[in-house]
């Protein structure tokens, strides 16, 4: 219980968050709680409410002339590019000529206060044209709109081998999408600073691209900028790409008034304005034997990427790259259809497509054991990678550190699975209105991005004269324990305790050109670049010991706050003083790069990724077949997460990406009107799990053998994403709930989100094509 | 001459002067105060990231809840102990041992809804609540967080009670007499002018039910504030202006339970919260009901009667309330008038209210021999979520036959409805499947629903047809289980 750290206590040690002290006595600071400079300025942004227009007019002079109003900025204020993309340069800062969602940018008010802002902006004179807008994939489809071409990924002769199958089946599931819901809204504060340069207090993941867009936006060079985050309230993706907007339009602002700004979207704004998880829709075409084994299967996926392109190219990569989650799928062929709709451009979101992807195999596999007649399991347990041949990827990438049968063989054990699924039959077989299902899937998670440079990492580590150390990296903190976790491998490398490495707040003007703290990598890539500072800082500590004391390199160590030397202890800050005073550095950037891999995206061939992470979980659920109501009843989860840097920090990952996977695929429901407008843009109407969601029984187990075959820091494995696609148990449970109305004789056409409506429609649907009546 | 508004924060009197009346606490504790350890999630009272901690005198004691501070004005605080999270770090720096054992438990990641759930727990621990599992899920119901999962925030809500009693911080003595000291004798007025608009607002809190009715008569145009669960969302969300504001929170005896031989009367004052195991006595289904109602925070705030007066389409209160037989009481000045409730509802938005009357009382019959009372609402989400249909069914079972039936519906039809059709189809028949199958067909004549984002027009339907089966079901004693709660209590067990 006593998780305080302490002496000795660094990697592999259930260490507390770094800031948990302040998080619950209200200290940690959060973008919107920094001090706010007396003369700041609060920013409004006035969005369209059409989809699809073209602007006629835009009559902002009676917004200008409001008292307290300071500046009104719309595109032809930008001095440099109206751009805030990531990628493509198709997001504009604010809509020009155009407008392609309801929700987009018009204008910014910065006024005294935020009241007064808004109050002003609706003084704007907005003449629209309307446009018909593609709201649905299907709309699309029959337009022809695409963000980009059509991708496939192929491997061997799939229509082949379909032809020759024994058994064949096809089938289609939609996929909802997911708003982030971090608790914490978008949020800049810009401040000006002497040349016309700027610093900026953003909550994001990816403070270079902050920075990047900023000095796009006001034609600075990107090294005007400065852009820190200390930490946030929670990101899941929502804040890799889409804090640019925010922060450049505090920025320009900055730029017209010369007083400081602050934009902080309430959560109505939020979720209209921001993107999200994309939704898909996926076709299937397998065939297989009469074991259930794939023999060829032919997977068409199809997202709503919203108006641009956002990350959607890597999005849908990923998705395709995870089709196969955890399966060897013979002869594959994998279209991916990016469809461009006129609706909020959707972007990363924990999985970043990996859980759309797996979600369409795992609904193969339980149509495959329902045509069979077999428990699900058993189909899934057939179709595992295996030693090669059955170790390829459809992208050609070979499976080497495939745990999944061994871990699922464990799980499927300590959850007793077999006795459960005879007990839910008997259940069933006694209740009429309540039916119960259990479902086990596996989660293989590719680990690495894979667009192949963003794979790199920089940190920057002083030692002071009094030997406490100056912790900086580019990954920031979201709720993850990135932070703490890197300290960790420092204090371990300096034999130190944990309190004397200081965590400082992310900042492009420590560490640049970093990456998004993004694709679970956060922890791989910034803890080796970190470890590569320290060690280069040890090392030198090493030689200035070894020559001073005369005494061979390899007769030093540290241990313990100290540095043995020879036959001599000396404590840790007495060495770095001493070195100190001999002009010894003791300041060094640190740098990595993940190794092996490479990615043609031609081709869709390569080694995408360095390594995958595994779990596997059961879910229990029961649902009420006169309503559609349901509840999870149980859950047990085996995760590998390498050798764990922290199980306390590792665990929180596993349990809470569980939930906000379940939340995904049961209750949360993005709902658009046929105009486009998302009618659900609150908590009132968006129902992300509340406490009395999460399973009523809960048992999660972090794999003891788990270690990582790659050299990564520590031989841990990313946690961050992965555990998300074990909710994935729950789907299927709920599936296997409802097949049960009707003997397990028809897959039931279940969507996600699972709402009790789509369940009870699923059971009625059901029962209907088995001509079996109500009870 | 304006009023001061006068509440206790940490040990001290404060007075504010001269503030907005709509200005809510959280804006002014962030922005006045910068006390940013309360957060804004929403603005609309359904994340808990604002939670903070009221204690005020009632009949001699001190009772503290959990409010949602972005919905709550200023002025309601007046004469009333706020506490925030940065209240309740000890003298000596020490955790209070709901913070201590959040920490323990490892129950923060982002930690942005954390003091959030820190003050719903902080106010748990003063009240000595139990801690058992389904009690915990009830009191972070209105917490949302979106990191943990929430097993580590209730595994530490579990032990919060062995942890050593926070030390310094005032007496219940000494809260007391601060309280006491501050205690008007009359309405609380305050006039407040815009600055940029130069309109005078004005914010009253009468003390009696006649400075109340007297008050109301005088500002005919006045909005009544009770919780300000639906009011507070006017501002924060509809950015409307309200000139003049009428409280009602600090009228005594506003929130009455009136126990007669044959019926309840509930004052309009009285909280979700205060009902909740009251009618619950007398209901259970009632009672079930409340408790999906919002969130421990909400309910603290809203009242029944508020709900009503402003035929709020998220109380679900109202089809319960309606079938079981409740009579609405209007007040204007002296005079009162009495009207079946569901008569109440003219049409979407619109009340039989006239301007200058404001909701009494409510009176319920007590539950009477032979009596079926059922009821549930179905929602995407089990708690904190507006419902998509919410039944309610009042039968009159003697002999095997239906002798009476009052059933309503929310979520159906633009306003609570009773199903007529339905009820007639009932009414003189024997209490059967066959009789419940052809009453389950009526509802089809008694509504047409919309489709929305809460759910579709032939889902709601046949919902609402099962809910009736399954009100049949659960009286006719079968053995079979319909309850899923049931079975995730068993499988906790």
């Amino acid at each position: 219980m006593d998780s305080r750290p302490g002496k000795g206590m660094r990697v592999h040690q259930a260490l507390r968050h770094d800031s948990a002290l302040k998080h619950v006595s209200g200290e940690a600071l959060y973008v919107d709680d920094l001090p706010a400079p007396s003369d700041m300025l609060h920013i409004y942004i006035a969005m369209s409410p059409h989809a699809h227009a073209r602007i006629l007019e835009m009559d902002l002079d009676a917004v200008r002339v409001v008292t307290g109003v300071a500046a009104v900025v719309s595109a032809g204020d930008i001095p440099g590019q109206n751009d805030v993309s990531p990628v493509a340069g198709d997001d504009p800062l604010f809509a020009e000529g155009e407008v392609y969602y309801a929700g987009q940018s018009l204008f910014a008010v910065a006024a005294e206060s935020l009241e007064i802002a808004r109050a002003a902006a609706l003084e704007a004179k907005v003449q629209y044209e309307i446009l018909t807008p593609l709201i649905t994939i299907d709309q699309a489809r029959q337009a022809g709109s695409y963000i980009e071409d059509s991708q496939t990924m192929a491997c061997g002769d799939a229509a082949a081998a379909l032809k020759n199958a024994p058994r064949r089946l096809k089938g289609r599931m939609i996929i909802g999408g997911q708003d982030h819901f971090y608790l914490e809204g978008q949020v800049a504060l810009a401040l000006p600073q002497e040349d016309g340069d700027m610093v900026i207090h953003s909550s994001t993941q990816h403070p270079s691209e902050v920075q990047h867009c900023v000095a796009r936006v006001l034609g600075l060079a990107s090294h005007s900028v400065t852009v820190e985050v200390r930490r946030m309230g929670g990101g899941f993706g929502g804040k890799e790409t889409q804090p640019a907007l925010m922060a450049a339009a505090a920025a320009l602002v900055v730029r017209k008034t010369g007083r400081p700004a602050k934009l902080c979207l309430d959560r109505d704004d939020d979720m209209k304005l921001t993107g999200k998880r994309h939704d898909f829709e996926i076709n299937y075409h397998v065939g297989f034997d009469e074991t259930g084994r794939i023999e060829g299967i032919d997977l068409a996926l199809a997202s709503r990427c919203g108006y641009s392109e956002d990350l959607s190219s890597a999005i849908n990569d990923r998705a395709m790259f995870h089709v196969d989650n955890a399966y060897f799928l013979g002869q594959a062929t994998i279209t991916s259809h990016r469809y461009k709709t006129h609706t909020v451009s959707n972007t990363a979101f924990r999985g970043f497509g990996g859980p759309q992807g797996m979600m369409g195999i795992e609904r193969v596999m339980d149509e495959i054991a329902m045509a069979l007649g077999k428990d699900p399991l058993d189909i899934r347990k057939v179709n595992l990678y295996g030693k090669a041949p059955r170790n390829i990827t459809p992208y050609h990438q070979h499976v080497e550190d495939n745990v999944a049968p061994e871990l699922i063989t464990q799980l499927e054990a300590h959850a007793r699975y077999r006795e459960r699924r005879a007990e839910i039959k008997d259940f069933n077989r006694a209740s009429p209105f309540l039916k119960k299902g259990l479902a086990l899937t596996p989660v293989k998670f590719g680990i690495s991005f894979t667009k192949t440079h963003l794979n790199q990492a920089g940190a920057l580590i002083h030692i002071y004269a009094d030997g406490s150390v100056h912790l900086n990296h580019g990954g920031t903190e979201m709720g993850q324990g990135l932070l703490i976790k890197v300290a960790q491998i420092i204090a371990e490398e300096f034999a130190i305790d944990l309190g004397c490495v200081k965590i400082t707040a992310t900042t492009t003007g420590k560490v640049p050109n970093t990456s998004a703290t993004a694709a679970s990598a956060g922890t791989d890539l910034n803890g080796m670049a970190a470890l590569n500072a320290a060690q280069e800082i040890k090392g030198r500590l090493i030689a200035f010991a070894a020559k001073h004391y005369h005494c061979a390199r390899e007769h030093i160590s540290f241990s313990d706050n100290h540095v043995t030397i020879g036959n001599r202890v000396i404590a840790f800050a007495d060495l770095v003083n001493q070195a100190y005073l001999a002009r010894v550095s003791l300041s060094s950037t640190g740098f990595y790069k993940t190794p092996e891999i490479h990615y043609d995206r031609a081709t869709h061939r390569g080694r995408p990724f360095y390594y995958f992470s595994y779990g596997a979980a059961v879910s229990e659920v029961v649902i009420d077949t006169l309503t559609g109501e349901n509840k999870v009843l149980r859950v047990d989860i085996l995760h590998d997460v390498g050798r764990s840097l922290n199980p306390a920090i590792d665990r929180g990952q596993i349990e809470g990406g569980f939930v906000q996977g379940m939340g995904w695929l049961t209750t949360e429901e993005l709902y658009f009107d046929d105009g486009g407008h998302l009618l659900t843009h609150a908590p009132s109407t968006y129902k992300i799990p509340a406490c009395s969601d999460r399973p009523v029984e809960f048992n999660i187990e972090i794999w003891e053998k788990g270690s990582n075959l790659k050299e990564t820091i520590h031989r841990s494995k990313a946690v961050g994403e992965p555990p998300l696609m074990l909710a994935i148990s729950v789907f299927s449970a709920l599936g296997d709930a409802v097949a049960s109305v009707a003997g397990h004789k028809f897959m039931p056409r279940l969507d996600a989100p699972a709402t009790p409506e789509r369940i009870l429609t699923a059971v009625e649907e059901t029962r209907r094509r088995a001509g079996v009546g109500k009870s | 001459m304006s009023d001061v508004i006068r509440f206790i924060l940490d040990g001290q009197i404060q007075a504010v002067h001269n503030v907005d009346p709509e200005l809510t606490l959280l804006n002014f504790l962030r922005t006045h105060w910068r006390r940013t350890g309360t957060k804004e999630g929403c603005a609309e009272g359904d994340c808990g990231a604002c939670t903070i901690v009221i204690g005020e005198m009632r009949r001699g004691a001190v009772h503290y809840r959990a409010i949602n501070a972005c919905i709550l004005f200023l002025p309601m605080l007046d004469g009333k102990e706020l506490m925030t999270v940065e209240s309740l770090r000890g003298r000596d720096g020490w955790l209070h041992p709901v913070q201590q054992a959040l920490v323990d438990h490892h129950a923060s990641q982002c930690g942005f809804c954390t003091p959030g759930i820190v003050m719903s727990l902080y106010a748990h621990y003063l009240n000595r609540g139990p801690v058992d599992v389904a009690t915990l899920n009830d009191v972070l119901a209105g917490n949302l967080c979106r990191c943990t999962g929430y097993r580590p925030i209730v595994a530490a809500a579990q032990v919060m009670y062995d942890y050593p009693s926070p030390s310094g911080g005032l007496g219940d003595t000494e809260t007391q007499t601060l309280l006491a000291s501050i205690q008007r004798t009359s309405m609380l007025a305050l006039v407040h002018e815009c600055t940029r608009s130069g309109v005078m607002k004005k914010f009253f809190a009468p003390r009696t039910l006649d400075e109340l009715s007297e008050a109301i008569g005088a500002h005919d145009d006045a909005v009544i504030l009770a919780g300000g669960t639906d009011v507070g969302l006017w501002v924060t969300k509809q950015h409307r202006m309200l000139k003049t504001v009428i409280s009602v929170g600090d009228v005594k005896d506003f929130d009455l339970w009136v126990d007669t031989d044959s019926t309840i009367e509930i004052g309009a004052g009285m909280r979700y919260g205060q009902a909740m195991a009251r009618l619950g006595s007398y209901y259970p289904d009632m009672g079930a009901l409340i408790r999906r109602i919002g969130s421990v925070q909400i309910r603290n705030s809203g009242t029944i009667g508020g709900n009503i007066a402003n035929g709020s389409p998220i109380g679900d209160m109202m089809p319960v309330l309606i079938a079981s037989g409740a009579i609405l009481v209007l007040r204007k000045r002296n005079k009162t008038r009495e009207m079946p409730l569901e008569d109440y509802f003219i049409s979407y938005g619109k009340q039989d209210r006239q301007p200058g009357e404001f909701v009494e009382k409510i009176i319920l019959p007590k539950p009477c021999a032979h009596q079926v009372f059922w009821a549930h609402k179905i929602s995407k989400r089990f708690d904190q979520d507006i419902s998509a249909v919410c039944g309610a069914f009042n039968f009159t079972i003697e002999k095997g036959h239906v002798k009476a039936a009052r059933i309503c519906y929310g979520g159906m039809a633009a306003t609570p409805k009773r199903a007529r059709a339905c009820e007639d189809s009932l009414m003189g028949k024997l209490w059967s499947y066959a009789v419940v199958q052809d009453a389950m067909r009526a509802l089809e004549k008694d509504y047409q629903p919309l489709s929305d984002m809460r759910a579709s027009e032939s889902y709601r339907m046949t919902v609402a047809k099962n809910l009736l089966y399954k009100c049949f079901l659960a009286d006719t004693k079968n053995e079979e289980p319909l309850d899923i709660l049931e079975l995730a209590v068993e499988s906790h067990g």
